[in-house]
């Protein structure tokens, strides 16, 4: 595995706001972010509830808009973007992955994955992408009939399917145990170090980011800390 | 290859199949009514207006004493008469063996080669063959119910002679689609319509050279009215009782009220359906938008435009609207079909087929996928513009406050049970507002719709119980003087006899006329009677006309004003006569006068040519055979024999559509409460289990949950109540019959059944709801989120 390289930021923000207004009242859910994403690292995202960690993830995944501030990918500024060249930007390079799954549930795991091959334009054949969760053999099966854990390895294979350049996985395991938590991360770890994907990964687990090439601490929406992980953990040793 | 998103589409119908197949029912039931009720309103105009045109019917008729065919030339010099036929038009009294009540005939001379106007289609036998013979045509009508064949012979009473007739061929008429004497009940049973050789038909009444009935056709520009004038000019030295139009042709007048009532029933009643199908399938479509939010979310984070998205839901909705419009053809058809043949009886043309216009069947699949669709869009519009992000967030929870009674300080009277209910209900006002409207529609689509049993029937026991009390009615071949009354209360079995005189008049105030029957009542009548809608009997005043209001409108005369009244008839006075009182009669346009004032009127001394008896049931049959025999009565009518078969040919009908109407109803109440119960269902499935899991019994969390229900059905079927009313009002304001109004009656037997139906309905629902509840996986449902 190549180590990350240092200068090629894939996503670059800079001065990103995010002000939601409830009522009458305003809440400030990022109050000014700069930060890169460089190719093929594995970041995570470290935050208390509320810090504003998924609001960030959906900007950068063009999910969601900036109240102000640039969020570059490349060339273009997807914060900037309108609706039909950020469900563009998703469809062709961003793979999502949600605490709850969000598999369509009259869907088979293998037709979930197959929802997204059928729109992409290199996709890897759907069994592939399951095997490589460690689930072709519970292809044919609804998500009603597997695990949260299966589900959300379901997922993940949904999301690489496509090949993205970037995996953005908001909370993951925050529905799991243990274990299977672990299953599920290592999943991730596994399709960036061997697909090369850079993945994006929050959680407000602290013992997860022993995993990760650097780990980004947001609190009350600014950058509170950024720590380079001179080594990687294995994820078989990690506790939490 | 199929797509996901197809997969998903045929999943998701496959696990919605209850709702679909019950929404998809509704659709067919609003696109099945108005086929069915356009398609039979289609055919019958249709199946009118070829046979008019193939018969050559005329435009105007006039009947008159005795003219010499001399008359003719001055006739055919009146400008705007394009064709004109005479003929001699007599009503005799007949016989057929073992029939004891009396049998009307009305022969009628047969033009040369059935040519000319009046032309008549023949269905079975032959034309008359030999020239003076005794053989007739007789009306299919009569052929049917009496069971005449080409053959038969009928003892016909000619001009006071007894003649066997021989039946040669059996006919229809295009002025005999529906033949009555005059009441409008059908009396195909008692009145028979025969044609003759005319030759023969004259040599009977000693017509020769001469006739007393003509057909007129009017060129395409020709003023009626202007035609009218001159003929009555033209016809009144030879006892014209003035011309008149298609519209007081009895038969027509009989045939396009239906067609005119098919109009209204076909277009309100199937409409109120389509839309309360459209409705539902909003009210699913929101909710299923609803309840798939964070799958529509997750759709748009893989890449799916919001193109893509709208149109997988548009699929959705097309498939069940689809399915709904399938059946709702074929139950058209079948609907149609079988209402045509319902129509035979009545009226009979020589072709009657059951046709759809394509129109009919495009337009309302158009209005049902059209407003399927808009409801879509509009459904799911709002989720779509949701940015992802947002829509993945779950929505806020639902925020529960203090329910209105509560608020209003009434929580002490309430059990927890009752006070969910309410709030459940509280926090969804808009959709429990369309779930109430939903049931208060079915409710008002039957009180709508089988309300004509209660009208039919008040209809009848004014008609014929308070205004014609009398058991038999005679009508005289000619004014007849006073001896006529002695001699009928002598006949056997009398045991109340009276007599009138109907005399026949042109009314005229200002520039508006009509021709009108004064009825002349004795003081003290009580087999003929005014009777007020609101008021009941009506006092004859001693002077003066009594008129009804439909009437004084036709003539735009109120009481104290002054009309012309034109003799038609003996005399032929034109006298002003003031009106005295003016009142709400339930059908026709007629007038009452005192019977000596219109004895005075008619300047001929007491004459009369109507009389009612009320008689010795022990001796009816008796009395029946003499009036047989009686040569200057033209009619007698016995009115149980009619309001028996009227009974028995409505009650038919009535039932077929209270059936149709209920079924149709009662699918629509379930389509609205099973929809909502499982949509509630579904919203509230975790909620459900977790009482569950709580300790609740499966009794104790249905009756939560079916509670809401019931409380919206108790809800619904007082307003459904209410807005019956309202239709049912709407459909008698908008039927447009100038002769009658129907009568807003409503029994509280119409809303007993009505709201009963909707009841069984919703108990069934609920059942099938129930079944689900107590099969909820609570395992299941505590581990996923929704
Ligand atoms: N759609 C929204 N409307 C209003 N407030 C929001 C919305 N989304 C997020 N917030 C608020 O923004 C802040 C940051 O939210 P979020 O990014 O979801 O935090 P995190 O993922 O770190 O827990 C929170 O206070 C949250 O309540
Ligand atoms: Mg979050």
């Amino acid at each position: 595995m190549s180590a990350p390289s240092r200068d090629e930021a894939i996503f670059v923000g800079r001065k990103l706001t995010k002000v939601y207004r409830t009522g009458e009242q305003l809440v400030h859910a990022l109050r000014g972010v700069d930060l890169e994403i460089y190719r093929g690292e594995l970041l995570v995202l470290l935050g208390p509830s509320g810090s504003g960690k998924s609001t960030l993830l959906n900007i950068l995944g063009g999910l969601d808009v900036p109240s102000s501030g640039e969020a570059r990918w490349g060339e273009h500024d997807i914060g900037a973007a309108d609706e039909a060249r950020r469900t563009r930007f998703r469809r062709e390079h961003v793979g999502f992955v949600f605490q709850f799954y969000n598999l369509i549930p009259s869907l088979t795991a293998r037709e979930n994955v197959a929802l997204v091959t059928e729109i992409a334009a290199r996709p890897m054949p759907a069994q592939e992408a399951l095997r490589r969760v460690g689930l072709a053999e519970r292809m044919d099966h609804f998500p009603s009939q597997l695990s949260g854990g299966e589900q959300q390895r379901v997922a993940i294979a949904r999301a690489i399917a496509k090949r993205p350049e970037v995996l953005l996985c908001d909370e993951p395991t925050g529905a799991l145990d243990y274990e299977t938590g672990k299953l599920v991360l290592k999943v991730i770890a596994d399709v960036n170090a061997d697909l090369g994907t850079t993945a994006v990964v929050i959680t407000h687990n602290a013992v997860i980011a022993a995993m990760a090439n650097r780990v980004l601490r947001l609190a009350d929406g600014l950058i509170a800390s950024i720590e380079i992980n001179a080594e990687r953990a294995d994820i078989e040793t990690l506790r939490w | 290859m199929v797509s996901m998103l197809d997969r998903k589409l045929g999943r998701d119908l496959w696990r919605l199949r209850g709702q679909a197949i019950t929404i998809a029912l509704v659709v067919a039931c609003g696109i099945g009514g108005f086929i069915a009720t356009h398609s039979t309103h289609d055919s019958l105009t249709r199946a009118r207006d070829r046979f008019y045109e193939s018969a050559h019917f005329p435009h105007l008729f006039a009947d008159l004493k005795r003219a010499p065919d001399a008359i003719t030339h001055t006739i055919g010099r009146i400008a705007g008469i394009a064709q004109f036929q005479t003929r001699v038009v007599q009503d005799v009294q007949m016989d057929l063996p073992g029939v004891i009540q009396p049998l009307s005939g009305r022969i009628i001379s047969l033009p040369p080669d059935n040519s000319g106007m009046g032309r008549l289609t023949l269905r079975k036998g032959q034309w008359i063959l030999r020239e003076g013979s005794d053989q007739v045509l007789v009306n299919e009508r009569f052929a049917q119910a009496r069971g005449l064949e080409p053959g038969d012979t009928l003892q016909v009473l000619l001009n006071g002679k007894r003649q066997a007739l021989t039946v040669a061929g059996i006919v229809l008429s295009a002025e005999y689609i529906y033949a009555t004497r005059g009441g409008g009940l059908p009396d195909d049973e008692w009145f028979a319509v025969l044609w003759m050789d005319a030759k023969r038909l004259a040599a009977a009444f000693n017509m020769e050279g001469g006739f007393n009935s003509l057909l007129v056709r009017l060129e395409p520009a020709a003023s009626e009215a202007a035609v009218v004038r001159a003929l009555d000019r033209v016809l009144e030295p030879y006892g014209g009782r003035g011309a008149s139009t298609r519209s007081e042709q009895i038969s027509h007048k009989i045939v396009s009220q239906e067609i005119e009532q098919q109009r209204v029933n076909g277009t309100i009643l199937p409409s109120i359906f389509l839309a309360v199908a459209v409705f539902i399938l909003n009210v699913v479509l929101h909710r299923q938008v609803a309840a798939q939010r964070e799958q529509i979310a997750a759709l748009k984070a893989l890449g799916y435009d919001d193109r893509s998205i709208v149109l997988h839901y548009l699929k959705l909705v097309a498939v069940i609207v689809f399915a709904g419009i399938v059946l709702g053809i074929a139950l058209g058809q079948w609907l149609g079909h079988y209402m045509t043949r319902m129509y035979t009886a009545f009226f009979h043309f020589p072709q009657f087929r059951h046709q759809t216009l394509p129109w009919v069947i495009v337009a309302s699949a158009g209005a049902a996928l059209g407003a399927a669709a808009l409801g879509t869009v509009q459904a799911i519009r709002r989720v779509v513009t949701l940015p992802p992000a947002q829509a993945m967030r779950p929505p806020a929870p639902p925020a529960y406050r203090p329910a209105l009674l509560e608020r209003m300080g009434l929580s002490h009277w309430t059990t927890p049970a009752v006070r969910m209910i309410v709030r459940n209900i509280e926090r969804r006002p808009v959709r429990a507002a369309f779930t109430v409207l939903g049931i208060a529609g079915s409710v008002a689509i039957l009180v709508s719709g089988t309300f004509w049993r209660d009208a039919v029937d008040y209809f009848m026991d004014v008609q014929f119980q308070r205004a014609q009390p009398g058991m038999i009615y005679l009508s005289f071949v000619e004014p007849l003087g006073p001896e006529v009354l002695s001699e009928v209360a002598r006949l056997p079995g009398v045991v109340r006899a009276e007599a009138y005189r109907s005399l026949a008049v042109r009314l005229r105030h200002g520039h508006l006329t009509y021709r009108a029957a004064i009825s002349g009542l004795p003081a003290g009548a009580r087999l003929q009677r005014a009777i007020d809608v609101d008021r009941g009997e009506q006092a004859i005043p001693p002077a003066g006309l009594l008129m009804n209001a439909r009437l004084a409108r036709k003539l735009d005369v109120r009481a104290g004003d002054r009309v012309w009244i034109e003799v038609l008839e003996g005399k032929r006075a034109v006298r002003q006569v003031q009106v005295s009182v003016v009142f709400d009669e339930l059908v026709g346009l007629n007038a009452y006068m005192d019977a000596a004032a219109l004895d005075r009127l008619a300047a001929e001394g007491p004459r009369y040519n109507i009389a009612a008896l009320t008689v010795d049931a022990a001796r009816r049959d008796e009395l029946l055979a003499r009036i047989k025999t009686l040569p200057r009565v033209s009619a007698g009518i016995v009115k149980a024999s009619l309001l028996e078969s009227f009974r028995s040919t409505t009650a038919r009908n009535l039932l077929f559509f209270t059936g149709v109407l209920t079924l149709f109803a009662a699918t629509i109440a379930v389509g609205i409460v099973y929809n909502s119960a499982r949509i509630s269902l579904a919203e509230r499935a975790w909620e459900l289990a977790s009482l569950r899991v709580l300790g609740l019994t499966r009794g104790e969390v249905s009756a939560l949950f079916l509670g809401e229900l019931a409380l919206m059905l108790a809800a619904g079927i007082p307003l459904g109540f209410l807005l019956g009313y309202a239709l049912a009002a709407l459909i008698v304001a908008l039927t447009h019959v100038e002769a009658f109004k129907i009568p807003l009656v409503i029994l509280p037997r119409t809303y007993a059944y009505a709201g009963l139906t909707v009841v069984a309905a919703g108990v069934l629902s609920a059942l099938i709801v129930r079944h689900r509840i107590d099969r909820l996986d609570l395992v299941a449902v505590l581990k996923t989120r929704e």
